[in-house]
């Protein structure tokens, strides 16, 4: 086809590739000229795009006004941001996917007021490499918020967690914040399916890397971790609001994925006391959300690709995210913030890039879907 | 004699031997003992030949008749033959059974056969996992055709052959290195098991492309843009293969051209 006929962006690149060529060949002074002239064109065209997150402030100052008031515990609302699933490659093999990380700092570090602390969301790297962590970390590093950190199945399962417990601590912990208890749970861990198989560390990974790999087993909290759950929250107050963070989605999806957790079930139970449990999770990158009985679930985006919508299983209160257009690489990605409310329920914002941010309610959640529905998507999944 | 009976009867023979050449590398194999995973399903019943042990070291080769098999000197067991060998020694084997039937045609015996040897017969490797499941064709419509009488095997060995054209458009789809990628990007890390390829809406106007794309012109636009790899020819192996591992995807979904 290509010999033929031409796409946009084979044109662009071309055009691109022919007027760097042509810059090489410029002495300073008509230089200058070109520049100038090039700034002149592109501000009459209009074509100065505006922050990403002008948009986003607005629909903060939205939410954020009717949560001024105190809870009856006395908490303060606050607010913390996200990203995830960045899926890093050395710098030597792919660019794209840490400008999607640096893109996503950025946007954290715009936001005024900053928030309270920014949660990575797990799958830093795209192969546990070593030298894929490093460099998320430096990238992280560039966060002005102080950083909490989830670990995913692609930090994982090439040195099983060596080198992302070296680097960045423990898996799971749990913290207290403005009367809020957060627990981040390392819930992708899955049964040995490499050993009899005789596979090498990188064949393992690459196998869990493939996300409808059918060979790997399915992610699970499991029962050591469980029994720790259960300990960190013995001295916790049912009344006490809880924010869990776990990389896969506690409830059960589209297992072919592990859009799944196979022991999602058994960690529920133990989160049923509670009067508001929020779950924060990542490895779905999309717009996801679910309510099961005292439990609201977000999903979060990805800084790298995003996934469609699985066939079967969709939390009946999700709204789609409109279809990712594959001619903009952006398209369908984003990082986002939560708004944690006075009373312990969560609000979120996905900033979607290149779209206009969306505002999902608790309300909408609790409600099981009767106030503050998000708009529908023009174009939802085939 | 018609000329169109001859070149039917021609046809007919060749499928025989293109099925007899398949057949060769499984009784090779299964003489090692390695039975392959993909055997039909319990259903049918597996019929082992029993292959007479060499007398010369060579390997000795069955027809699927279960009956007629000659040696090929100096070939060890596992070896694989070259193409020309091959078919000389489904040349020779096809003559012994001639000289050991005379008078009998190759189709009409095998009709003719008990149950079991004609199964034995089907004995072509098929892949559980792609098999697309087709019912086997109702056979009581319209005997005496020679177009509609192919057997339950060929139709196997047809599906095996297609099934075997996605398995490989799967390993391409699922390989960075075999699309050409420079940034490690393979398609199904935005397409798990070919989701969202929505192969039943093309052929559909792309403003971005600027005509009306076929599919194999996304898969072409997709290598060359999120992949970062070289657009491959609309002949290309790979090209094909990648089309018809997305299309099996979606079996049973109506087609829907045009749609956005």
């Amino acid at each position: 086809m290509a010999a033929r006929h031409k796409s946009v962006e084979t044109k662009f690149m071309e055009d691109r590739s022919h007027v760097l060529e042509s810059l090489k060949r410029l002495d300073r002074r008509s230089f200058l000229k070109v520049a100038g002239a090039a700034a002149g064109a592109v501000l009459a065209k209009g074509l100065m795009p505006p922050h990403s997150f002008q948009l986003v402030e607005v629909a903060n100052a939205a939410v954020t006004k009717s949560f001024e008031t105190q809870g009856e515990s006395g908490n303060r609302p606050f607010r913390f941001a996200y990203l995830s699933d960045s899926h890093l490659y050395e710098r030597t093999i792919n660019q794209r996917f840490i400008r999607g990380a640096v893109k996503a700092v950025e946007d954290i570090n715009a936001l005024d007021p900053q928030p309270d602390f920014v949660l990575f969301g797990g799958d830093l790297a795209q192969l546990g490499r070593r030298a894929e962590l490093e460099m998320g970390r430096q990238i992280l590093a560039e966060l002005k918020a102080p950083v909490k950190m989830m670990v995913g199945e692609h930090d994982w399962f090439l040195d099983l967690g060596e080198s992302w417990q070296d680097l960045f601590g423990p898996p799971n912990y749990s913290f207290d914040w403005k009367g809020v208890h957060f627990v981040t749970l390392m819930s992708v861990h899955e049964k040995d399916f490499w050993t009899a198989r005789h596979m090498t560390p990188e064949e393992r990974m690459n196998t869990v890397a493939g996300l409808d790999n059918p060979i790997q087993s399915r992610f699970e909290v499991g029962t050591a971790e469980r029994e720790w759950l259960k300990k960190d929250l013995a001295k916790v107050s049912p009344s006490t609001p809880l924010v869990i963070f776990s990389h896969s989605p506690l409830y059960k999806y589209y297992r072919n994925w592990n859009f799944w957790t196979e022991d999602a079930d058994q960690v529920q139970a133990i989160l049923k006391p509670y009067r508001h449990v929020t779950v924060i999770h990542g490895h779905t990158h999309q717009m996801l959300f679910n309510q099961i009985g005292n439990i609201s679930f977000y999903g979060m985006l990805s800084t790298a690709w995003p996934w469609p919508y699985a066939p079967t299983g969709l939390p009946a209160l999700t709204v789609q995210m409109n279809r990712a257009d594959p001619f903009d690489q952006l398209d369908g990605l984003g990082d986002g913030n939560l708004q944690v409310r006075a009373d312990g329920l969560v609000d979120k914002v996905y900033n979607l890039w290149d779209r206009n941010p969306i505002s999902v309610k608790a309300d909408y959640l609790t409600s099981h879907g009767k106030i503050d529905r998000p708009p529908a998507p023009q174009f939802a999944s085939y | 004699m018609h000329p169109n009976r001859l070149l039917s009867i021609l046809t007919l023979s060749a499928a025989a031997i293109i099925g007899l050449a398949f057949t060769i590398p499984f009784h090779a194999r299964a003489q090692q003992s390695t039975v392959p995973q993909s055997v039909p399903t319990s259903s049918e019943q597996v019929v082992h030949h029993n292959v007479p042990a060499s007398t010369d070291g060579g390997t000795v080769i069955m027809l699927c008749d279960g009956k007629t098999s000659i040696e090929v000197k100096g070939l060890k067991a596992g070896e694989p033959m070259s193409h020309a060998q091959a078919i000389a020694v489904t040349h020779e084997l096809m003559d012994k059974w001639r000289r050991e039937n005379p008078g009998e045609k190759w189709e009409m015996a095998q009709e003719n056969q008990p149950e079991s040897a004609a199964s034995a017969a089907a004995n072509a490797p098929v892949s559980a996992a792609h098999s697309a499941k087709s019912p086997p064709p109702t056979r009581k419509i319209q005997q005496g055709d020679t177009y509609a009488s192919f057997t339950d095997r060929d139709y196997k060995i047809w599906q095996t052959e297609t099934d075997k054209f996605v398995a490989e458009g799967k390993t391409i789809f699922h390989s960075s290195k075999l699309l050409g990628s420079t940034i490690g990007v393979s398609c199904d890390m935005c397409h798990p098991d070919a989701a969202n390829t929505h192969p039943e809406t093309y052929p559909k106007y792309q403003v971005q492309l600027q005509r009306v794309a076929l599919l194999r012109d996304m898969i072409d636009w997709c290598i060359e843009n999120p992949v970062k790899g070289k657009t491959l020819s609309p002949d290309d192996e790979k090209l094909r293969a990648l089309e018809a591992y997305i299309l099996a995807q979606r079996k049973g979904v109506p087609l829907d051209y045009g749609k956005h």
